[in-house]
């Protein structure tokens, strides 16, 4: 008989969530520590979502996810998690830029990129600052009309070098592109500018390690292995949940599914009203990624000036049908330092990511599938030979993802990796006006992406939660010893 | 709970929020925001905080009302007046 994952789980509690991306997981740990009964359901392995890593032989430990976040993230880490997360978020030094327009290294902050700006490209101080000043103020609920092309063009016609600078990064961090409403650039792009980019030190399995330990204390029960099958609804409401077989009963379900699953799979069309039904249709999702992972061998090193990350392209200019082609021109390469994980015995690491359609993928049959495979790590590893010489004879293993495997791990629709587009924020939101105590978590909108989007988007969804569950009459176990 | 004591209430759930700000320098009617460096993560702490600690339920289309301390007393003092510190 297979194993019982639900073996240890309740027949009822106060929320369910659906999925263990850093969104549900942040959700679950808000409500397990206000007093909320709380089960938390993965459909895979291992908790985390997207924030993942896996294991090779040779003591190599990739990291899935992508490198680099906010500072942001130590204030989210600090109040919602704990200070021994918050105190692991440590500086990224060098991003570099690589391209027929401009080769160059920043440390990626408001100041060295207004030095940048004024020095290299020669634009205006004024221009420069007033540029800034526009993406800092720019909010979620400002209007959509201007896409972040037109507003570069506002401030630097004609400036394709400059977009490019000010682009790339954003749209390897989260799939945005040109013809995106600005408000989801500027947002993002001022995360980053207030003081540059961080990773976590000791790498994802680390992190994810010590974010179940925190919910262990805050009694979430955790299932693994556990798809959730449906969303049970009666008289308009949730009740319930199916899976693996057991009906578990909940006021509230918080899914950190993709929206459309959660919508059209775990709800189902005929409990969704015809106007919200076509609105969450027409919700587009984000573009997928591949993603070539490199290990060195045991007395190979990659010198430190290489930098952390480096945005390099080989094409003439900077347009978004390029970054998406299958015919790759533009890579980030992530270069993974031994003292990430000082802990272990890690070695000198390379991810090369790209972002790619799920469209160009999902059709190959077996042998041209693992074909493409192989050549996506053939023309890494010759765009790679710039940067490392020899790099062929120094990487002892290297492997691709596609489209299909980002699809194979999170179920995500078409592989998505960050999410949807701006408008499945609006629709994300309104779930629970549909069908109370429903509740979605993931990443959309572009803003609600990334490691800081979806940690602070499962921190609003909860207190939603906690209000809806509060107004219900249902007070914590908290709360009641408190009164 | 009297308006004095909302005021006290909301000064340490603030410094809680921002340990680095001077919270005794602040002027009642003057926006948050102008004074502190606070986003809107950290106005949504502190009606978690005040929902945690005193059972005050405030729908987002009210978050408005805490733009600044006066405006953020005198919305709450209704709400709290029953409530013991």
């Amino acid at each position: 008989m297979p194993k019982d994952f639900l073996k240890n789980i309740q027949d009822r509690y106060d929320v369910v969530v659906i999925g263990s991306g850093l969104g549900g997981l942040t959700a679950a740990n808000i409500l397990g520590r206000s007093g909320r009964r709380v089960l938390l359901l993965e459909q895979h392995y291992k908790l985390g979502g997207l924030a993942t890593w896996f294991k090779r032989p040779g003591g190599h430990i990739f990291d899935i996810s992508l490198h680099g976040f906010p500072y942001g993230m130590v204030k989210s880490c600090k109040r919602y998690w704990s200070s021994e997360i918050a105190d692991s978020i440590v500086p990224l030094e060098g991003v570099r830029f690589d391209n027929p327009m401009f080769s160059l290294t920043t440390k990626y902050n408001r100041e060295d990129f207004t030095a940048l700006l004024e020095q290299r490209f020669g634009i205006e101080p004024a221009v420069i600052k007033a540029f800034f000043d526009t993406a800092r103020g720019m909010n979620f609920y400002d209007e959509q009309e201007t896409t972040t092309g037109q507003l570069f063009e506002k401030f630097f016609p004609g400036r394709e070098d400059v977009v490019r600078l000010l682009m790339e990064p954003i749209t390897y961090a989260n799939g945005s592109t040109l013809e995106d409403p600005a408000i989801t650039y500027g947002i993002v792009f001022s995360n980053f500018m207030s003081k540059g980019v961080y990773v976590f030190r000791g790498g994802t399995d680390h992190l994810i390690k010590l974010m179940q330990k925190e919910l262990v204390a805050n009694g979430v029960d955790i299932a693994i292995n556990s798809p959730a099958e449906k969303i049970l609804i009666e008289n308009g409401k949730v009740v319930g949940i199916q899976v693996g077989g057991r009906t578990i009963q909940t006021p509230v379900v918080v899914s950190n599914a993709n929206l459309r699953n959660t919508l059209f799979q775990l709800v189902g069309e005929e409990y969704l009203d015809r106007n919200f039904c076509d609105q969450a249709q027409a919700v587009r999702v984000n573009n997928s990624s591949t993603q070539v992972y490199m290990a060195l061998g045991p007395d190979e090193t990659v010198d430190r000036s290489t930098g952390d990350l480096l945005f390099s392209s080989t094409a003439a200019r900077f347009q978004t049908d390029l970054l998406l082609s299958r015919d790759i021109t533009s890579r980030t390469f992530s270069f993974y330092y031994p003292d990430m994980r000082p802990e272990s015995k890690a070695r000198h690491l390379i991810v090369s990511s790209t972002n790619a359609r799920w469209e160009d993928w999902a059709d190959l049959d077996e042998e041209a599938y693992e074909a493409s495979k192989q050549d996506l790590v053939e023309t890494t590893l010759d765009a790679l030979e710039k940067y490392l010489p020899n790099c062929r004879e120094k990487i002892v293993h290297a492997e691709a993802a596609t489209p299909r495997t980002f699809h194979h791990y999170t179920q995500h629709f078409h592989g998505s990796s960050f999410g949807t587009k701006f408008e499945g924020l609006e629709v994300s939101r309104a779930l629970p006006q549909q069908i109370p105590g429903l509740y979605h978590a993931g990443s959309v909108g572009i803003i609600m992406s990334g490691w800081l989007g979806t940690i602070n988007y499962g921190v609003i969804v909860s207190n939603d939660v906690d209000n809806y569950l509060m107004s219900a009459g249902r007070s914590t176990t908290a709360a009641s010893s408190a009164s | 709970m009297a308006p004095e004591e909302i005021r006290e209430v909301i000064i340490e759930i603030l410094g809680d929020i921002a340990p680095d700000e001077d919270l005794g320098s602040l002027d009642d009617a003057v926006a948050f925001r102008e004074q502190l460096e606070l986003d809107s993560m950290d106005f949504l702490d502190i009606v978690m905080e005040l929902r945690k600690r005193y059972r005050v339920q405030i729908p987002e289309e009210e978050y408005g009302q805490l733009a600044s301390m006066d405006s953020t007393v005198s919305y709450l003092t209704p709400k709290m007046a029953e409530i013991a510190k």
